[in-house]
């Protein structure tokens, strides 16, 4: 983290500090360890929404999670303990979620997440007091799962980890593509060798490759397919081409094909202040992450105008407005309050000395989630 | 009384005290950070009594932690979900009482320290660290891609698990039921330092010739230590997953294992409340670090090369100057 | 499964083995002549990697990129032997695990602190990108066949070092009697300093070689740490040929694992539970393995003492 950054981040905490507040948002999020980069945009995106607000009668707490589950459960008890927070939000990962969201919505607390949203919670475990501003969790990997379809692709190859997130993520693909595949495979969480499977997928006639490996895993995999010498079209989620990530791969990922439902060149009013605002005040480009952390500070803002969290059928109903500029463009919330959104196919390209994305096709329109239909909430 | 005594009564009291100003002064969080410290310390008395009587050093006491949890995970949500655990040959249905879960778990974790042991025993010194630390991992990974229970999303419960005339969703009942466990075991564990097993276990890691020459087996000595130690930090793993409501793989990560040393290391290797001022302090450290930097670790890691390099004894041993030949 | 994918895995599988060694080679090097358990190796392999990415970065040269990450890891390492490691010599193997273990925390969050959270770039040099047709048409990448070359000229030359140098004599005669080469007027701790500089470069070297394929990042040393240990621990600690042969078998297994054993499960139950029952298998098969090896043999396949 540059020294502006936390300039800006220690100014906002003096600011938050000094105001009387009165409504609390606690952020639980990843600030130490390998993926503290996805938790510091998170946490600068919603910060900087709260600045340009300029609300002083809002005060948010950030904590660490150090991607531990039981860490973030402790946190989350200390803030409805004895912080007494009305608001929970900020979760990276979906099995911290799974140990923190029930919880609290059980104990009557509202939660925005802004990023993980795992199928039991779109699907038989919605909640009223559960939102998710960023997407569920699958939609990005179905996007991709079209885009092979409408492609022609008759042969992709498909990968992940073996853990519950690398399964929904092949399950999303194949939802959407709905063909013959030329192989399936699983990967060891953590694997940083992918030598093997590339002489799989050379075998195996593929056409296309699809693939999630978040973090360094997809890091690895990309530079090692480059210098393969193996040369198909790649697709995959845009967690493995984010801007956080983009400049460790460098030219091996050139090209590739990646659904999200962001991007910076996003054409509209919000999205424009947003990416320039956060170049402007942390001196970097802003990823997805940043984006969902924007997104769900405004949803808050817009709620609180209209009703307090202490109302919370008013306050519930207010969120489900959705009556806030994203810089997603249209966004509105199913009945399982999960967002309906457009979701996108980025390609990888290169501004200069910058790697970063572009929008170059529309994979779905207005989707929603796979699991809508299992909620009780109607 | 000597001052190791008074150290340990000073440990005592502070147990009762803290929680019981929390509960004066309506701090509910405070209670809640008490009953992890005292969750961990019961965890590593258990290693405790492997390390410290048996001089077994075990690098993966996270396994009996995470069963404990998983225990705990897996009864209860067949319980909430009402669906029975097994079928065949004859219906087991899962369960929300905490004494079954204990239970389950200390028998579980004993079960798998006895399989270990028996294969691991076969080594001894680094070789000894290692074997244990592969165990660990071995489980780790099994439980992160086994689909059934949750895989590395892990299970949650959404209402604790209930004990015959408390309310365990209260923090100071469930605290009180946590520090009950941890004096029995204390108790447990001053008995099996004075009883014959405990003396011959001691003189097994000093002079296992000896213990060979009186006709016992040292061998077979450091198993019954370890499936005690195993039992015992499996029933804080229940107790853990219990206070989270939550089980995760997390539980069964080598550095899990590691914390767990932690926690004897700087309290005080062998001495009966070594753990319990190491877990306390652990605790304290993390939250009080935790809001000071980002980086926190860092000074978290200078401060265990402190106690390392010049806190022989660890805090026990610093407050209650050395131990006592025996 | 045709036989030339199997070859070309098997290939895949001493490759990783041979990266492992590099890894392995310094921590059993440490181990035997010093008797040190070093948790704090996979530390000193993060600090080579992110040496050279920040070198290539700057000069854009991969070569003086290496020189940085052998240089900033011996560096490293002689530092953390002076100001920490010496006194942990006659200690025991807890005190060791611990101190070492809180190196591990110091070295990561500091790398942290003046890198950031953000993973650097380092990538293969232009000289050795791209493939190379074997026999038998496998197209195999370059760079790889590169670091299998590299992998065995640091196992030559470490035993070049041990058998017929100066050094070698007095390392080995540190390992079996250290009042002895002190009354034969060696400096014993000047000896250890630069064992363990020697052993600091060489995970600082392996870093920068793998960080050239794989993710340079915070965190990047503990997988590989852990493996090492597997590695060492199957070799029998402080023998390097052991290091070396526990390198391939774990290498062979581990990516053969990953290849047979969700083909062999889909014989039995439907492919896509194969797939995830496969891999969950494979990635405790380096674990039996080791846990196997240790039931039949306790000291590992050349190991000595415990």
């Amino acid at each position: 983290m540059s020294i502006r950054t936390l300039l800006a981040a220690a100014s906002l905490a003096a600011l938050a500090a000094s105001a009387q507040a009165e409504v609390k948002v606690g952020m639980i999020t990843t600030l130490s360890g390998g993926g503290a980069s996805l938790g510091i945009d998170t946490r600068d995106g919603f910060l900087l929404a709260m600045q340009k607000a300029g609300r002083d009668d809002v005060e948010v707490i950030v904590e660490d999670d150090q991607q531990k589950p039981d860490v973030a459960v402790q946190i989350a008890d200390k803030m409805i303990q004895s912080e007494k927070v009305d608001i929970l939000t900020g979760i990276v990962w979906s099995n911290l979620a799974m140990a923190v969201v029930p919880a609290a919505t059980a104990q009557g607390k509202f939660y925005l997440s802004t990023n993980a949203a795992p199928a039991q919670l779109a699907g038989k475990g919605c909640n009223p007091n559960y939102f998710a501003v960023s997407y569920q969790n699958d939609n990005l990997h179905e996007a991709a799962g079209a885009y092979a379809k409408s492609e022609g692709f008759t042969k992709p190859f498909i990968m992940a980890p073996n853990y519950p997130a690398g399964q929904d993520s092949l399950n999303g693909f194949k939802r959407f593509y709905g063909g013959e595949l030329a192989g399936e495979v699983y990967t060891k969480l953590g694997q940083t060798d992918y030598a093997s499977e590339i002489a799989q997928i050379r075998a195996s006639g593929a056409d296309s490759i699809f693939f999630f490996l978040p973090g360094g895993m997809g890091i690895s995999f990309l530079k090692q397919f480059a210098d393969s010498g193996v040369d198909l079209p790649v697709m995959g989620p845009a967690f493995s081409f984010d801007q956080n990530i983009l400049q460790a791969v460098g030219d091996a990922a050139l090209g590739v094909k990646n659904g999200s439902n962001w991007s910076k060149d996003l054409d509209n009013e919000a999205n424009a202040a947003f990416v320039s605002g956060f170049e402007e005040a942390y001196g970097r480009l802003p990823s997805l992450y940043a984006a969902y952390g924007y997104d769900t500070a405004n949803l808050l803002l817009s709620a609180l105008d209209k009703a307090e969290p202490s109302d919370a059928e008013a306050f519930r109903a207010a969120l489900k407005e959705a009556a806030f500029d994203s810089v997603r463009g249209e966004f509105s919330f199913d009945t399982n309050q999960h967002p309906i959104q457009d979701i996108y196919i980025r390609e990888v390209i290169q501004e200069g000395d910058v790697f970063t994305n572009k929008i170059v096709a529309t994979a779905l329109e207005d989707r929603s989630s796979a699991y809508v239909e299992e909620c009780s909430m109607k | 009384m000597s001052r190791e005594g008074l150290v340990n009564a000073a440990l005592l009291l502070a147990l009762v005290a803290v929680p019981g100003w929390a509960l004066w002064a309506d701090a509910p969080f405070t209670i809640t950070l008490a009953t992890r410290a005292v969750i961990f310390a019961l965890a590593a008395v258990g290693l405790n009594i492997a390390l410290g009587m048996g001089g077994l050093v075990s690098l993966g006491h996270a396994v009996f932690f995470g069963i404990g949890g998983y225990a705990m995970g897996i009864l209860a949500s067949h319980a909430q979900n009402y669906t029975p655990l097994m079928e065949w040959p004859f219906e087991i249905a899962g369960t929300k009482s905490m004494p079954v879960i204990w239970l389950v778990a200390v028998l579980a974790s004993g079960l798998a320290a006895l399989l270990i042991g028996l294969l691991s025993l076969r080594t001894s010194g680094v070789y000894f660290i290692m074997i244990t630390l592969a165990f660990g991992q071995m489980m780790y990974f099994f439980a992160i891609s086994w689909p059934a229970y949750g895989g590395e999303d892990g299970l949650s419960i959404y209402v604790r698990n209930g004990f015959p005339g408390l309310n365990t969703l209260d923090p100071i009942q469930f605290y009180g039921l946590c520090f009950g466990l941890l004096c029995l075991v204390l108790v447990l564990h001053a008995r099996l330092m004075r009883s014959p097993f405990g003396l011959a276990l001691n003189a097994a890691r000093q002079v296992p010739e000896r213990v060979r020459a009186v006709g016992l087996d040292p061998v077979r000595l450091q198993l019954v230590a370890l499936v005690i130690s195993g039992a015992i930090t499996g029933l804080a793993g229940a107790l853990f997953a219990d206070l989270n409501r939550f089980v995760s793989p997390t539980m069964l990560s080598w550095q899990m294992s590691g914390e767990i040393m932690v926690f004897v290391i700087i309290g005080g290797v062998a001495r009966l409340f070594g753990p319990v001022a190491g877990a306390g302090f652990y605790v304290l450290l993390e939250h009080l670090l935790g809001g000071v930097s980002e980086y926190w670790q860092i000074f978290l890691g200078l401060f265990l090369l402190l106690v390392v390099l010049f806190g022989k004894g660890g805090l026990v041993g610093v407050l209650a100057g050395r131990a006592r030949h025996d | 499964m045709s036989p030339i994918l199997l070859a070309e895995q098997v290939l895949n599988g001493l490759q990783s083995g041979v990266m492992l060694f590099l890894m392995a080679a310094g921590l059993t090097l440490i181990f035997g002549v010093m008797g040190l358990i070093n948790l704090a190796h996979g530390a000193l392999y993060m600090v080579g990697a992110f040496a050279a990415a920040t070198v290539a970065g700057l000069t854009g040269s991969f070569l003086l990129a290496l020189v940085a990450a052998l240089a900033a890891a011996a560096a490293a390492g002689a530092l953390v032997e002076t100001l920490v490691i010496r006194r942990l010599y006659a200690r025991d193997h807890l005190d060791q695990v611990l101190a070492t273990f809180a190196l591990i925390l110091i070295f990561s969050e500091g790398t942290r602190w003046v890198f950031g959270s953000f993973p650097l770039y380092l990538d293969v040099p232009d000289a050795l990108s791209g493939t190379v047709t074997l026999p038998g048409g496998i197209a195999y990448p370059l760079y790889r066949l590169a670091l299998i070359v590299i992998g065995i000229a640091v196992a030559l030359g470490l035993w070049w070092l041990n058998s017929r140098t100066r050094l070698g004599i007095r390392i080995r005669a540190g390992e079996n009697d250290r009042e002895m080469i002190a009354a034969l007027g060696v400096d014993i701790s000047k000896l250890y300093t630069l064992v363990f500089a020697l052993g600091a470069g060489l995970a600082g070297l392996a870093g920068a070689l793998v960080g050239a394929i794989q993710s340079v990042q915070v965190g990047m040393g503990e997988p590989v740490l852990i493996l090492a240990f597997v590695v060492i621990v199957i070799g029998g600690i402080g023998s390097i040929r052991g290091a070396l042969i526990g390198a391939l078998l774990v290498g062979l297994t581990d990516t053969l694992g990953g290849v047979l054993l969700p083909e062999l499960f889909r014989l039995f139950i439907d492919p896509a539970s194969a797939a995830t029952a496969g891999s969950a298998f494979a990635s405790m098969a380096i674990y039996v393995l080791m846990a196997a090896v240790l039931v039949w043999r306790p000291t590992g396949l050349f190991g000595g003492r415990a």
